[in-house]
């Protein structure tokens, strides 16, 4: 078995194993066996890292093997650049869930962490797969367990939001699948991606290919004006399922701009990437301004997702090497960042039951050790130097400035906004003082909610200062790809 | 010249026909309430059977008997094992649920299913359309009877008597079309109408005159809007162990002859009857789903949920032919086959779960009865939670697969319209995935409904299998191949005996 279908098939191993053997009389051994299950398949990743080769676009660890012979699909694994670290960070991130969901879910402990444990080897299948129909099946197949842990865990509107985030979603990849299977025929029966990336298209052929990718991704991402269901989505779902949306689903959308609609359909990427930059532009500053007048903290982090996310649709469609790198370090970064500031959400929720900014007041002064916490996540969340939030921004507006200086300055004052919604956040929350009964009964953060933020705090300020391991693996990948979208492929 | 009626091909016809008439005489001696005895006679010889057929398809080869009146081919005889198959699952769950409603007693139970499945077999053998007709007819009356075999229970009644009048108004349908297209052909063989009809030595308004009634009388068959009618009401109204009975193993027969009338033997009329399955398809697309929306009885809703999934395969069986060439047809009908099965698979699983969660004097077929099942069992919510994804299209199920085919074969047609087709038919599901996620938001997500028994009395042998059919769900989701290249191959073997 090769690495990367470890990486896949370990987490959801122990998923069903936790499936089928656990009970609520047991949630202790559950949790311990979620967690070293979780560490487990995060170690089976590393290798990933370490056998990296520098320097080559080419796929790495490829496994191919026949699949589902009548329609030559093929098991065609594979990692190059732009997709390593997301292997890494779902992993990652999948332990930080096990460990933030230790005490606050007691019912169904089983099918909480099993789920949690099959929607990590899934997403990792969506960043591996080089198939479009293996890619497909791994990408829709994250819907079950995520509208599962919405629903059966989730707040008190939960059904309105599971309902929401299935059908939305299921909308926009319905077409790409009708896209996909017209590839597979276009191409003379084929689903391997490389093929596609070579298939010569005809423009209005281009176009709706292109516009079928787009409703998938988009919601996906999601892009205004198809950003609707996060927020509500986000609202309901438990501080694990929050995070891991926020961390990896989302990215899932990007990801599949890069993979499918600039390397199969260039001539439409580049037709209609005025469209692109525009809807990235009102994520970034229209939606900045929607998260600044927020009353619950967690739509406030939500509306803030669709701005960062907007960013990197920014960078991927201004075509030059630091947009869409650092597009892709953006995700990265938003990965740990939006996780964290999720968490820090449910460490207060765990304890008041409220998301409302109202509820609380002079936190810190309850909470010292998490309020540190809190606000180093905030300033990373606004993109100070010095943390992972600060690479991805500042690379993507300095491609943006090299592609059109006006496009760069608006992209630029997202910095501005972001620092006003989340630093304003965090005043009404954690500063001032002593607000209510509530705050003032808190308890500060126990050493599990320390490791699990430490270990968040640790991935953030090692990117932020040293992010080099980050962008040298994709620079490779990145200038291929580019190279790649820069040729017509009309005939 | 006894050896040219080749009765190799109908073995396991008689075999049916002999065990039914030796289950109805052993069951006079049989006494306890659940028949033990007759039961495990009944598995063994649908057992023998679906072996034999199995061998039979295995051996890959077309054999014609009895004067070309029946055909034993690769087809016809994997349609045959998987009917046998799901007739065996279907008693397994259905055996308590009857007992528990004295529709044991007499031992007609057994008997009748097994006529109705022998019914089965000669519509899927049959080469010549009154065999055909006549397999048909077997069928049906089997199964009117086991509709009413509940005779004292008036929705019951009902549904046998609507189920009766409609479906001796399709039989009419058909048998008065097919007796036009012999007064135009000069016959009633498969091959020979084909023939006639590719010379175009014959009369083009009688045919497809002819044809209008064969394919009207198929849709009410299949249940195809706006044919429709009787479906949800039969499925509501009669026994759960009938309903599945009627909505699972008949519909691979409805195909069967879909593929018998339609493609064997009136291929060169395809673009006549293509554009009136494209009306059918279109119409049970858009109201099976939207229909279902608005059904709290969870049976009716999967009799809706049907009607949609028979558009689904309707759109399969209507891309064949493009443009004059059959290219595409081995693609196409093997799609509808994969399908076909899928689809029986996993009613199979969906009304198993109705059948095991009803018990004496309760009959757990309200969607709200449902409610919390995952609480209460979590091998049962599932079960039918796999089932319910399945029939939504979403991967890794295998349900997703037979909606891939379809689209696959309709896009490789290289049509404009099937393109459009296609994205109208993803659409619809997606209006389908609404209700069979409130199936999986009723289980999952709501507290068990106060007066919900919170013990399952399920037999060992009715959850073992129902784990199975959850698993293959499954299972066939991760490794479609297997089964996709199994219909694929048994179309082959059938398009390549068409003369072109």
């Amino acid at each position: 078995m090769g690495l990367l279908s470890l990486a896949i098939w370990t987490p959801i191993f122990f998923g069903v194993v936790l499936l089928a053997l656990g009970r609520d009389e047991q949630a202790r051994a559950v949790r311990w066996l979620a967690l070293t299950g979780a560490v487990f398949s995060f170690l089976v990743t590393l290798p990933l890292y370490t056998r990296f080769e520098l320097g080559t676009p080419a796929m790495q660890f490829v496994e191919n093997l026949p699949w589902i012979a009548r329609f030559n699909v093929n098991y065609h694994l594979g990692l190059d650049g732009i997709s390593l670290w997301f292997v890494l960070l779902t992993a990652f991130i999948n332990i930080i869930v096990v460990i933030a969901s230790w005490e606050s879910i007691t019912r169904r402990v089983n099918q909480y962490m099993g789920a949690f444990m099959i929607l990590s080897g899934l997403m990792i299948g969506v960043f591996a797969a080089l198939d479009g129909l293996l890619f497909f099946v791994f990408f829709e197949a994250t819907l079950i367990p995520m509208y599962l842990i919405i629903g059966i865990w989730g707040g008190p509107n939960k059904i309105y939001a599971a309902f929401k985030f299935f059908l939305y979603t299921l909308l926009g990849s319905l077409l790409m699948l009708v896209a996909l299977v017209f590839l597979y025929v276009k191409s003379g029966g084929s689903f391997d991606l490389a093929t596609w990336h070579k298939l010569p298209l005809s423009s209005p052929v281009q176009t709706l290919l292109f516009f079928a990718f787009f409703a998938a991704f988009a919601v996906k991402v999601p892009m205004w004006p198809v950003h609707t269901w996060l927020p509500d989505v986000h609202v309901e779902a438990p501080t694990g399922g929050s995070a891991v949306l926020a961390a990896i689903m989302l990215k899932l959308g990007a990801y599949g701009f890069l993979r499918f609609s600039l390397p199969i359909t260039p001539d439409a990427a580049h037709e209609w990437a005025w469209l692109m930059i525009a809807l990235s532009l009102i994520a970034v500053i229209y939606v900045g301004l929607v998260a600044m007048v927020q009353q619950d903290m967690k739509k406030l982090v939500a509306y803030s997702s669709v701005a960062h996310m907007g960013f990197v649709t920014l960078g991927f469609f201004i075509f030059n090497p630091l947009g869409v790198a650092g597009g892709v370090v953006q995700m990265i970064a938003h990965g740990f960042v939006s996780a964290a500031m999720f968490l820090c959400i449910g460490v207060l929720y765990d304890r008041v039951h409220s998301r409302e900014i109202a509820s609380y007041g002079g936190v810190i002064n309850t909470m010292p050790k998490f309020a540190a916490f809190a606000l180093f996540f905030a300033m990373a969340n606004c993109g100070l130097p010095g943390t992972a939030g600060f690479v991805g921004e500042w690379m993507v507006i300095l491609g943006g400035v090299q592609f059109n200086f006006w496009i760069g300055l608006a992209a630029a004052t997202a910095l501005i906004f972001g620092a006003a919604y989340t630093l304003w956040m965090f005043k009404r929350v954690y500063l001032g003082p002593v607000a209510n009964d509530d705050v003032k009964g808190l308890s500060d953060i126990n050493a599990r909610e320390f490791l699990m933020l430490t270990l968040l705090a640790a991935a953030v300020l090692y990117m932020g200062v040293h992010p080099k391991p980050f962008t040298d693996v994709m620079d490779a990948s990145v200038l291929d790809l580019l190279k790649h979208v820069a040729v017509s492929k009309l005939n | 010249m006894i050896d040219s009626l080749s009765w190799i091909t109908v073995y396991p016809e008689i075999i049916l026909l002999v065990m039914a008439c030796v289950i109805a005489m052993v069951d006079l001696g049989v006494k306890t309430p659940l028949r033990g005895t007759t039961y495990a006679l009944t598995l063994l010889t649908l057992a023998v059977v679906a072996v034999l057929e199995a061998f039979y398809a295995t051996q890959g080869a077309t054999v014609y008997g009895f004067g070309k009146m029946v055909v034993s081919d690769p087809m016809g005889n994997w349609l045959k094992c998987f009917a046998s198959l799901a007739l065996m699952i279907t008693l397994v769950y259905g055996r308590p649920y009857a007992a528990d409603r004295d529709m044991l007693r007499g031992g007609e139970f057994f008997t009748l299913s097994l006529f109705s499945l022998l019914g089965i077999f000669v519509m899927i053998s049959g080469h010549n359309f009154l065999v055909i007709y006549m397999g048909l007819e077997l069928m049906t009356l089997s199964s009117y009877a086991l509709v009413a075999l509940r005779r004292d229970n008036a929705t019951a009644t009902e549904a046998a008597m609507k189920y009766f009048v409609l479906g001796a108004l399709a039989s009419g349908f058909l048998l008065y079309g097919l007796s036009m297209i012999y007064g135009a052909t000069g016959s009633l063989n498969v091959n020979e109408v084909f023939q006639a009809i590719a010379s175009r030595q014959v009369k083009h308004q009688v045919l497809v005159f002819g044809l209008v009634f064969v394919v009207a009388g198929l849709a009410f068959k299949l249940g195809a809007v706006p044919f429709h009618m009787w479906l949800p009401d039969v499925y509501q109204g009669a026994p759960t162990a009938v309903t599945l009975m009627i909505g699972a193993a008949p519909q691979l027969a409805a195909f069967a002859i879909c593929m018998r009338l339609l493609v064997q033997g009136m291929l060169p009329l395809a673009i006549d009857w293509q554009q009136m399955l494209m009306v059918l398809a279109v119409g049970s697309l858009l109201v099976g789903n939207l229909a279902a929306i608005a059904q709290t009885n969870l049976k009716r809703m999967l009799a809706f949920s049907t009607i949609a999934q028979m558009g689904f395969f309707l759109l399969a069986m209507l891309a064949g032919v493009a443009g004059g060439h059959q290219h595409n047809a081995t693609s196409a009908y093997g799609a509808a086959m994969f399908y076909v099965i899928t689809y029986v698979l996993t009613t199979l699983a969906a009304f198993g779960i109705i059948l095991l969660l009803a018990r004496q004097g309760h009959e757990a077929e309200e969607i709200t009865d449902l409610s919390g099942l995952n609480q209460r069992s979590p091998l049962f919510a599932g079960v039918m939670a796999l089932a319910m994804f399945s029939l939504a299209g979403v991967p890794p199920l295998v349900g997703f697969y037979a909606k891939l085919a379809v689209l696959q074969s309709l896009l490789a047609s290289g049509d404009t319209g099937y393109l459009v087709l296609s994205v109208f038919a993803v659409m619809a599901s997606l209006i389908g995935a609404f209700y069979y996620l409130r199936v999986v938001k009723v289980m999952y997500f709501d507290a068990p409904h106060a007066g919900l028994p919170t013990e399952i009395l399920a037999r060992t042998d009715a959850r073992a299998v129902l784990a199975l059919n959850g698993g293959l769900l499954l299972v066939l989701g991760m490794a479609p191949g297997g089964l996709m290249t199994l219909c694929g191959d048994a179309i082959a073997a059938l398009v390549k005996t068409l003369v072109t």
